[in-house]
């Protein structure tokens, strides 16, 4: 067995009288890509927030082994349009960061033409890549990332997933990550763990998409799942493909995907 | 008549070599409100000042980062949101100053100079206040920029990375409220966050990189001072006034005059 990096161990976090998260136990392992899937508000940011400790478990242990570094992607970045800031300033803020570092990790991104363009001019996809830059310059030997593919087409989803596993396979580090699409992510990932509330299954990609627990929160097959939670969740943005979505899940009174 | 003058210009010059900078940060992190909370405060401190006998200076310099830590540990049980909360310690704190100045019979208090300010009663005194403070608050300024600058671009990012978030949120609202009380005898209790804020939003048209904006904040801000006494010596108008309406002139030049390539 590899490295052990971070545990987290029994967590619960309740807000309030709202129980967000129970019994949460997920080992990270050097090398090792870990994939949280789940629906909105099932508390995968929050348990994430946890491992990072900016945010306290109501009960349970986040256990951080020595050697743990943590390059961290947020879900986004907001700055504040009065702040004007290139993506080298912006990387420079890194602490203890080797300035000399900054234009081989833009290159290994695949933005290295953007080292003296304004942070509030990037595409989202550009922007996910200085995120991700930002999270390596720290050194981590554990990256954590927000739904690091969020506002990114599929394509450019694909290829970021890539990067990823490429970055992994370098480095050796590993890899604690938020997807909301099973399918896209399933060649680049070794263990999805399924949350919603508590773990509802996890495993390898294979074995989570066989199985009932997930099925029962995402549809039947792998393509209907994104394309249900999306269709319930913004039920009137879906796109044309929409006609996935046909049997095998329960229609709310809200759904109005066969409306047009 | 001169000496008057020039030591009008060099107060001025000091708080708002000083304020241009900071007052950066205050747009960024858009702490504008909470400026204004601690300089209606500020007129607390100098009834406080009187009624105790304190040097005026410290007064104001001790209630501004008493409130300032007031507010952190406030702000921190989110009872309420933030800006009531701003709202609420801003102008019961003024009322509360004006209060107390009305019960200050042996004393006469020129309300109009702590409430607009001003610049030509400077003393000596006063200006060794403005150059210690503010060269204070620039050596901090820059010794802990990259973890200011960490921290305002995104907390959370920082915080992953190991800087001393908490610590650092409440340097730069200490640094405000050293600034702030220095300033309040150049513009006064109402016009001091004036001088942060529209130097630095004037800045930015013309800025780059951060620490472009944060440098043409100082410069911009010393030259509305410098403009603002020359109007005040020639017409005789208000000092303060004067410099804020300077320095209102210099946002309006720069965002309505066409630029080459606008910074974004």
């Amino acid at each position: 067995m590899s490295t052990r990096l971070a545990e987290l161990k029994d967590i619960g976090i309740r807000f309030g009288d709202r129980q967000l998260l129970s019994n949460i136990n997920i080992t990270l392992h050097q090398g090792e890509i870990v994939t949280l899937i789940g629906p909105n508000g099932s508390g995968k940011s929050t348990l994430i927030r946890t491992l990072l400790d900016l945010q306290q478990p109501s009960s349970g242990s986040v256990i951080r082994h020595n050697t743990l570094r943590i390059g961290y992607m947020p879900q986004k970045l907001h700055i504040d349009p009065t702040l004007p800031l290139t993506v080298k300033h912006f990387l420079g803020l890194v602490r203890g960061v080797n300035k000399k570092d900054i234009t081989p990790t833009l290159n290994k991104v695949g933005i290295p033409h953007l080292e003296n363009s304004q942070v509030h001019v990037l595409s989202g996809g550009e922007t996910q890549r200085l995120l991700l830059a930002r999270a390596l310059l720290n050194r981590p030997n554990l990256l954590v990332l927000d739904e690091p593919v969020q506002g990114v087409d599929v394509n450019g989803q694909i290829e970021l997933y890539g990067l990823i596993a490429t970055i992994r396979d370098e480095l050796n580090c590993g890899v604690f990550m938020i997807s909301h699409d099973l399918h896209l992510v399933m060649a680049q990932t070794d263990t999805v763990v399924c949350v919603n509330q508590h773990v509802c299954c996890s495993g390898s990609p294979q074995q989570v998409k066989d199985h009932p627990a997930y099925r029962a929160l995402f549809g039947v097959s792998g393509a209907d799942a994104s394309l249900a939670i999306y269709a319930h969740h913004h039920d009137h943005v879906h796109d044309d493909s929409g006609e996935v979505v046909e049997e095998g899940h329960v229609h709310s009174s809200s759904c109005k995907h066969h409306a047009h | 008549m001169l000496e008057l003058l020039m030591r009008a210009l060099l107060g001025g010059l000091g708080v708002a070599a000083v304020a241009g900078p900071l007052g950066a940060f205050v747009v960024w992190r858009r702490m504008a409100y909470f400026g204004d909370t601690l300089a209606h405060s500020a007129l607390l401190g100098v009834a406080l000042g009187f009624l105790l006998d304190i040097n005026l200076n410290l007064a104001i310099v001790v209630l501004c980062v008493g409130l300032a830590l007031v507010l952190v540990a406030l702000q921190k049980k989110h009872i309420i949101a933030t800006d009531t909360l701003l709202g609420i310690l801003a102008h019961s704190s003024l009322s509360l100053g004006l209060v107390a100045v009305s019960f200050l019979d042996n004393v006469r208090i020129d309300l109009m100079a702590y409430l607009f300010g001003d610049l030509l009663a400077i003393s000596q005194t006063d200006l060794y206040w403005i150059y210690g403070g503010g060269l204070l608050v620039m050596a901090l300024l820059v010794a802990f920029w990259r973890p200011l600058l960490a921290l305002t671009v995104n907390e959370e990012l920082a915080k992953v990375e190991g800087y001393p978030v908490e610590a650092i949120r409440l340097l730069l609202m200490l640094l405000v409220a050293v600034v702030i009380a220095v300033a309040m005898k150049i513009v006064g209790v109402l016009l001091i966050t004036s001088l942060m804020i529209i130097p630095a939003a004037t800045s930015r048209k013309l800025s780059q990189t951060p620490v472009q904006m944060a440098t043409f904040a100082g410069v911009l801000g010393c030259l509305s001072v410098c403009g603002g006494l020359w109007a005040s010596y020639h017409w005789d108008t208000p000092t303060g006034p004067s410099v804020v309406v300077c320095a209102a002139l210099l946002f309006l030049i720069a965002y309505t005059l066409p630029t080459r390539k606008m910074a974004s």
